[in-house]
């Protein structure tokens, strides 16, 4: 509860200001003008739809990015010489920032979910690749002794032994890669693309509703924070302490 | 006296074996680079999409000797960099009073966290708003983006000294500030430097993001027009030095990092 006195202090002393003052401005907007802005992109449904474009595109691109990383990842923990041949070419192309392929996809593409997703795939493709690979690499070596024992096949040793194994820090990286889909999401509809939440924030800001910019930004911040905090407890459910062993950098 | 003769023997052909691994794998991405110029050449995909390495290279080269490269590749590392050391020395020096102290902590711990998963560029229609498309605008963004790495290690680094060492010091009675700076910062020191690392990509992130918007020159304006106008050889110069600036400064980071831990075993 000691947490909530800052936040909960500052509203209030805005909102006494913004009264007493009376200002109006074009960028700043009182406590209880973004409410009533709040409610209203709420009640016309905008709100919902622009969070569901962004969403859309955050777990489409999670899903391709992370997908193609986990498979990389099982491939290059498992089978060393491969890991120790791609090593190289890893390390030159992670440094890319995921913002650099924009214009790339911009090209391409145009407009649209499938530029947004592309350049989400590709940013959430290697945390996945690297915090994977350290995961499965870092399984028990005696349980790859066993599976090979029980004469088992690649796809049967991946599956029933190595993926409930390197568990706990796949989740981690997963973790990872769904916080930086939702902000790749964003930051590519701020720059560029004319959709969604990032867009409709830039959007507000332009045409000057400041209030309706504060909603959304304070959505934004929600969205974020619920999404790591949820996936924070799924993990310490479904883990424990497992879960909680150091990420390699 | 033989078994030391062999561990020398052992260490040696386990170096020349690591060696061969990498030289190895830079084979495999000059082959991977290969490919690429392969599918150009057959254009698989229509070069205006995707150009072959050797015109990437070229334009590389053009861009540099030109001149027009250079300067926006230095005004996009200066930008970055600006960014990012304000955004150190604040996040360390702000994290430091408030993890010094319990009651801060106790606080605004739950707001920090709440900020914290905000994207960062989320609050470029605010600075907008407050400063225009300027300069100080962008640096403003990349600045509040960065510090939330070194903020939040500092103050986790203060938060879990070892509570002997917080002993110690009211031992010898050492003031605030000499607790800072003997014990606090030194134990904070790893958690730091792996923070300031990631706070330089989000610098570079933010800076390209800050020049597609802003026009303020610099890569990322240049990778930005190079696709409007379809010049793809330009535009993957352009994205291929974004990566190469990455990788350098995360590299810089790195080395510093070693030398100014080496007290530390890990």
């Amino acid at each position: 509860m000691k947490g909530l006195v800052v936040p909960v202090t500052l509203v209030l002393v805005a909102e006494l200001c913004a009264r007493l003052f009376g200002i109006t401005s074009d960028s700043l907007a009182s406590p209880s003008q973004i409410i009533a802005a709040a409610v209203g992109i709420v009640a016309d449904g905008s709100l919902f739809t622009m969070t569901g474009q962004t969403l859309f595109a955050a777990v489409v691109g999670l899903a391709i990015g992370g997908g193609l990383g986990l498979v990389m990842a099982i491939l290059l923990g498992l089978i060393q010489p491969l890991a120790r041949l791609m090593h190289f070419s890893v390390e030159a192309f992670r440094p890319i920032p995921a913002i650099a392929i924009l214009p790339i996809m911009l090209m391409i593409y145009g407009f649209g979910y499938r530029m947004e997703i592309a350049i989400i795939a590709f940013a959430c493709f290697w945390p996945v690749l690297i915090i994977g690979q350290a995961a499965v690499s870092g399984i028990e070596p005696r349980l790859i002794e066993v599976s090979k024992v029980l004469g088992l096949t690649f796809l049967g040793r991946v599956t029933k032994i190595v993926l409930p194994a390197a568990l706990p820090r796949l989740f981690v990286a997963f973790r990872l890669a769904a916080a930086v889909s939702l902000i790749v999401a964003v930051t590519v509809e701020i720059a560029m693309n004319p959709q969604g939440l990032g867009y409709e924030l830039m959007a507000a800001q332009s045409s000057l509703r400041p209030e309706v910019m504060f909603a959304i930004l304070l959505w934004v911040g929600l969205i974020g924070w619920g999404l790591n905090a949820f996936l924070l407890y799924a993990q310490n459910r479904l883990f424990g302490f497992a879960g909680k062993l150091e990420v390699p950098r | 006296m033989r078994k030391i003769r062999d561990m020398g023997r052992a260490s040696v052909s386990k170096k020349t074996e690591r060696a061969l691994w990498s030289v190895a794998s830079v084979a495999v991405g000059l082959a991977i680079i290969g490919l690429w110029q392969y599918i150009a050449w057959q254009k698989y995909v229509s070069p205006v999409f995707l150009p072959g390495p050797d015109r990437a290279w070229s334009a590389l080269l053009e861009g540099f000797e030109s001149g027009a490269l250079t300067e926006r590749t230095l005004a996009t590392v200066e930008r970055m960099a600006y960014g990012w050391v304000l955004a150190s020395v604040l996040g360390v020096a702000i994290g430091a009073l408030i993890g010094s102290s319990r009651v801060a902590r106790q606080y605004l711990g739950p707001t920090l966290e709440f900020i914290r998963p905000l994207p960062a560029s989320a609050m470029i229609p605010v600075a907008i708003a407050f400063f225009g498309l300027t300069k100080s605008m962008v640096l403003g963004v990349i600045a509040f983006g960065s510090i939330w790495p070194m903020l939040l290690a500092t103050i986790h680094g203060f938060a879990s000294v070892e509570p002997r060492l917080i002993e110690v010091a009211r031992v010898l009675k050492l003031t605030r500030l000499e607790f800072i700076f003997k014990i606090a910062l030194p134990n904070s020191m790893p958690d730091i430097f792996a923070a300031m690392r990631l706070g330089l990509t989000i610098a570079l992130i933010l800076s390209v993001v800050g020049e597609i918007l802003a026009f303020q020159g610099g890569l990322g304006s240049h990778i930005l027009e190079a696709s409007r106008s379809f010049r793809s050889a330009e535009l993957f110069a352009g994205v291929i030095l974004l990566g190469i600036i990455g990788l350098l400064s995360n590299l810089a980071l790195g080395a510093l990092e070693s030398r100014l831990l080496r007290w530390r075993s890990q």
